[in-house]
């Protein structure tokens, strides 16, 4: 189990945040994703995996301003 | 209707603040250091309360003119469409309090210029308009420098539901205000007061981060 956004989620062990993202249909460029704290580059979604017990927050952009 | 006499000084404005907010926490607000980045609803209006509170340094980027479509929402007149919005904002600004210390740029956020854009500033106010620009900066803030806060704002469309605008604190340099939902682009356009709101929750939490150090 891991924490997204403040929610408990189950998640395949050994997953990608970038293959993560793209299951929940995320825009990669509208988004910013912190795992336990810390911003995580859009140039490594595809090498950080998610694991047992981490706090993931993902905010999706919408427009105006 | 024009005032002849002559403007008060720097230390008589300095005291004007100093009696509202008093002279500890003045101290700290004239020595702190604000960026916003984006000078459309959020960011004229940002930079506006933000003066008003004589914060020491500010400094404004946008790449963009005054259109007449800004006029429903934002910190410019009438006579200023067609001008470069650094400039009709800083005029604006001067006009408060000129003794403040605002450094402008009139280009366009990359993330190849990013760094040395922010280098100065300790708080960034994203007051973009499109998500992906929102995003590029938040991402390039949090990656480059360890010890600034960036202060991000996600949907503020529409009128009512004043009650919707939060502020959420997504880590220790990443806040959010807004609705986090309604979208501009879904027909529903950006109006006055609720712009203000999430701008407003934006410069208010900048101040309580210079003076307090934390939410």
């Amino acid at each position: 189990m891991i924490l997204v956004n403040g929610k408990e989620e189950k998640i395949q062990p050994g997953i990608t945040l970038a293959a993560y993202l793209s299951e929940k249909q995320y825009r990669t460029n509208r988004i910013a994703a912190e795992l336990n704290g810390q911003i995580v580059p859009k140039s490594a979604y595809e090498n950080t995996l998610i694991k047992e017990g981490d706090r993931l927050e993902i905010v999706s952009f919408v427009g105006g301003g | 209707m024009n005032n002849t006499s002559p403007l008060p000084s720097r230390e008589k404005l300095q005291q004007a603040l100093e009696s509202r907010h008093s002279k500890v926490l003045q101290e700290k607000l004239s020595q702190a250091k604000v960026a916003v980045a984006g000078l459309g609803g959020l960011g004229s209006n940002i930079a506006v309360f933000l003066a008003r509170t004589g914060i020491g340094n500010l400094h404004l980027i946008d790449f963009d003119q005054v259109d007449i479509t800004n006029l429903n929402r934002q910190q410019y007149s009438i006579r200023q469409i067609g001008m470069d919005k650094t400039e009709a904002l800083l005029h604006n600004l001067l006009e408060i309090n000129p003794y403040l210390s605002i450094q402008t740029h009139q280009i366009k956020v990359t993330e190849e210029n990013l760094p040395s854009l922010f280098a100065q500033d300790s708080f960034i106010c994203e007051a973009f308009d499109r998500p992906e620009e929102k995003a590029m900066l938040v991402n390039g803030i949090l990656e480059h420098f360890p010890e600034k806060t960036v202060i991000a704002a996600s949907g503020m469309a529409g009128y009512g539901k004043s009650n919707a605008i939060k502020t959420r604190k997504i880590s220790s340099r990443f806040y959010l205000c807004g609705d986090e939902t309604t979208d501009s682009s879904l027909g529903t356009g950006l109006m006055a007061p609720r712009v203000a709101l999430c701008a407003a929750h934006q410069a208010n939490l900048v101040i309580q981060l210079i003076l307090e150090g934390h939410e």
